[in-house]
């Protein structure tokens, strides 16, 4: 192989690793970037943290419409609590501040450590849906055999187009620590 | 390396440019044609592996209930198959055939970084060995087998699987990446820098140009699968929470990550059969490729288009209509590139005077199965209807056409066609007609009986189903092992031919054959194009 060919190889191979170490980068690049889309357009259901005080005050209460939200509870494999929302349908107008409670009890004989990861569907109004205090902002830990009442607060806004009828927010309880 | 073999090959060095004999001389070989030889050699050996695999899990399937297979074992064996097929088997094989022809085809005496070549074999059956080794370590009673999340790996095994078989699959998967990457570099650094004078990138056979972009596909995507296996290592041991919703993280960013790399693997698997396709159909119909601008077009086109339609794959995970619509059309529209290749096919053939020896058989019949394959997926990124097809045994029967019906029978073609050229001899006509029909009629009847239970219900990677499923899943399982028998003809003739049997090939092999290979003689030297050939 002459000289020049070489030469001309090794630039070559060095501009490829390059392109590899950026499509590397763009790999974990990925998870930011996911995330910002998801809380952007909604998608996924995914809800915030706890709504500012500003959204609360701005708030207007429509009583001209109910708006049926379903409430549910699971809990993820690794975690046997008992869990479940003490309503399962409440009928709320848009802007109305509601308080509701989940019940969860640890039946087995260990401590247990858990997270509440909420989801809203259909995902795209979740924007909509404001937390102003929900036991999924923390951890939970429970003692053997102990039960909890967990409050949720939350509402609606007013801004929710008015073809949706019906929301249900659904938490996942996941089991925290033991290597997961 | 010891004393005594460096001395034979100085010794042989100082004769003649000879190289090492015995295992020495594939050890160490940087030839493209020995490298060649091996990727082809370990992708048929891992043919066979995977096929066996499969085999035992169609035994299980061919009667309701469970009867020779725990439901654990069945989907490691389904999770073996697809690692071993898509990793093991079809992407060495066709590297294989790129570091045999292309350096011939382009007239150059060897690939452009012949060590990369080296090792990015070598790690190969390591990696191979180390996907197989958790499988039969859990009849000694350690670990819990094999992965068994099937080949994309689904991260529920967070929670499902926390044995080593995933271990073991993350890190086969990283050195099955790196051996693709070197190999990719290598390609593109070849066919950039290596051509023969007047050989220009307008005048070379389709099968580089496929292999061209092939590579470019393989370095955006390869280097995502590997940070979405490292994230998946890192949320397994390191306390990470990527993929753990409980920790904020996003399981469906798992399969976001693992599509993107996905689908585009569909076509790194499928455009090099579509290269070498055309050359087949030319040769034995006497006429010049047709459309061949239309076609290079149409590679890039799939190439591009097929990176941007990964979510197809998870229609049903909820995603927004405005997602759902995006990627049902940009899916659809994936097909108007790929007809437009399938037309210049058979424009290719037609009206010439066409010979059916067995290369041609398969390039006729992969034609053919790939058009089933496109009409069977044609339906399933339609979203009003996606939810009956998804995660059934339709999907399993579906995208069996492209890749069996496609790629495999493509390279069964292509084997046809190269093997006098590599081995010298002709190949047993009778025999490798013998195993074209077997193998089109065995592999219908394996994969239709597949869509049809499909449709009606039965979900993939279960080992049980109901009884009124019987009869189809006994013809699919009856074939199947059929096809699997009908592959020792294949076997056979390959190695009788090998071993020096059948009449002597010419130079040019085929009446109709063109290309700077076939000006070659049969089998080729050692080294070939050392002195460049003028292309005009």
């Amino acid at each position: 192989m002459d000289e020049d060919i070489r030469q001309a190889n090794r630039k070559l191979v060095k501009k490829l690793l390059l392109a590899v170490a950026a499509a590397s980068v763009f790999g974990f690049a990925m998870v930011p970037f996911y995330d910002a889309l998801c809380k952007i357009t909604g998608l996924n259901g995914k809800t915030g943290g706890a709504a500012s005080a500003q959204t609360v005050q701005a708030r207007k209460i429509d009583t001209s419409r109910f708006v049926t939200v379903e409430l549910n509870g699971n809990t993820m494999q690794g975690l046997s609590w008992e869990f479940g929302a003490n309503q399962n349908k409440l009928r709320v107008h848009p802007g109305e501040i509601v308080m509701t409670a989940f019940h969860v009890k640890n039946p087995t004989n260990q401590a247990l450590m858990g997270q509440a990861v909420p989801s809203v569907s259909p995902g795209w109004t979740a924007q909509y849906f404001n937390k102003i205090e929900c036991f999924c902002f923390k951890q939970q830990t429970l003692n053997p055999g102990e039960s909890k009442e967990m409050p949720l607060t939350f509402f609606v806004s007013p801004e929710l187009p008015k073809d949706v009828k019906e929301i249900a927010l659904s938490y996942a309880f996941f089991p925290i620590g033991n290597g997961s | 390396m010891t004393t005594a073999t460096t001395a034979t090959a100085s010794h042989e060095h100082d004769a003649h440019h000879g190289h090492p004999t015995g295992i020495m001389r594939w050890l160490k070989s940087t030839n493209h044609k020995d490298i060649g030889l091996m990727y082809m050699i370990f992708g048929t050996t891992m043919f066979f592996a995977g096929g066996l695999l499969i085999l035992l899990v169609r035994a299980e399937l061919f009667m309701p209930g469970l009867q020779f297979l725990n439901p654990s074992i069945y989907n490691q064996l389904v999770t073996l198959h697809g690692l071993i097929m898509v990793f093991a088997f079809i992407m060495p094989l066709t590297t294989g055939f790129n570091n045999y022809l292309i350096p011939m085809m382009i007239g150059a005496s060897d690939m452009a970084l012949p060590r990369l070549n080296n090792w990015g074999f070598w790690i190969l059956p390591p990696a191979a060995i180390l996907l197989l080794i958790p499988f039969f370590l859990q009849f000694f009673g350690i670990g819990d087998g094999a992965a068994s999340n099937a080949w994309t790996m689904d991260n529920v095994a967070l929670d499902l699987q926390s044995g080593i078989g995933m271990d073991f699959t993350i890190v086969v998967v990283h050195l099955l990446g790196i051996s693709s990457i070197t190999g990719a570099i290598n390609v593109i650094v070849t066919i950039f820098n290596m051509r023969a004078p007047g050989m220009t990138l307008w005048k070379m056979p389709l099968f580089c140009w496929a292999w061209l972009v092939t590579s470019f596909m393989l370095l955006a995507v390869i280097p995502v699968l590997g940070a979405v296996v490292t994230m998946l290592l890192t949320d397994r041991h390191f306390g990470t929470h990527f993929f753990i919703a409980s920790g904020g993280g996003d399981p469906l960013l798992f399969q976001h990550l693992l599509w993107f790399f996905g689908h585009p693997e569909v076509y790194i698997v499928l455009l090099p059969a579509w290269g070498i396709l055309p050359t087949i159909l030319s040769t034995f119909a006497r006429k010049p490729v047709y459309g061949y601008k239309a076609q290079v077009y149409s590679f890039w086109a799939i190439g591009i288009l097929g990176s941007f339609v990964w979510a197809h794959h998870m229609l049903s995970s909820g995603m927004p209509l405005a997602g759902e619509l995006y990627f049902m059309y940009a899916t659809m529209s994936v097909s108007i590139p790929t007809a437009v290749m399938i037309f210049c096919w058979i424009a290719t053939v037609w009206r010439g005077s066409m010979t059916f020896e067995t290369p041609m058989l398969f390039a006729l019949g992969m034609i053919v199965m790939f058009g089933i394959a496109g009409l069977t997926g044609l339906v399933i990124p339609d979203i009003a209807a996606y939810a009956q097809y998804h995660n059934t045994m339709y999907v399993v029967g579906h995208f069996h056409y492209p890749f069996f019906g496609g790629a495999v029978l493509g390279f069964m073609g292509a084997t046809y066609f190269y093997l006098p050229k590599m081995t010298g001899h002709m190949y047993d006509e009778k025999l490798g007609k013998l195993h074209f029909w077997l193998t089109i009629i065995f592999f219908n009847f394996t994969f239709t009986p597949m869509m049809m239970v499909g449709l009606a219900g039965v979900p993939r990677h279960l080992a049980d189903y109901a009884l009124k499923y019987t009869e189809y899943q006994m013809l699919s399982s009856v074939s199947a092992i059929l096809l699997g028998a009908t592959q020792l003809i294949f076997l056979y003739n390959i190695i009788k031919t090998a071993r020096g049997n059948g009449e002597k090939a010419t130079a040019q092999v085929w009446e109709g054959a063109q290309g700077l290979e076939f000006t070659l003689p049969s089998p080729p030297p050692y080294h070939t194009f050392t002195t460049p050939p003028e292309v005009k």
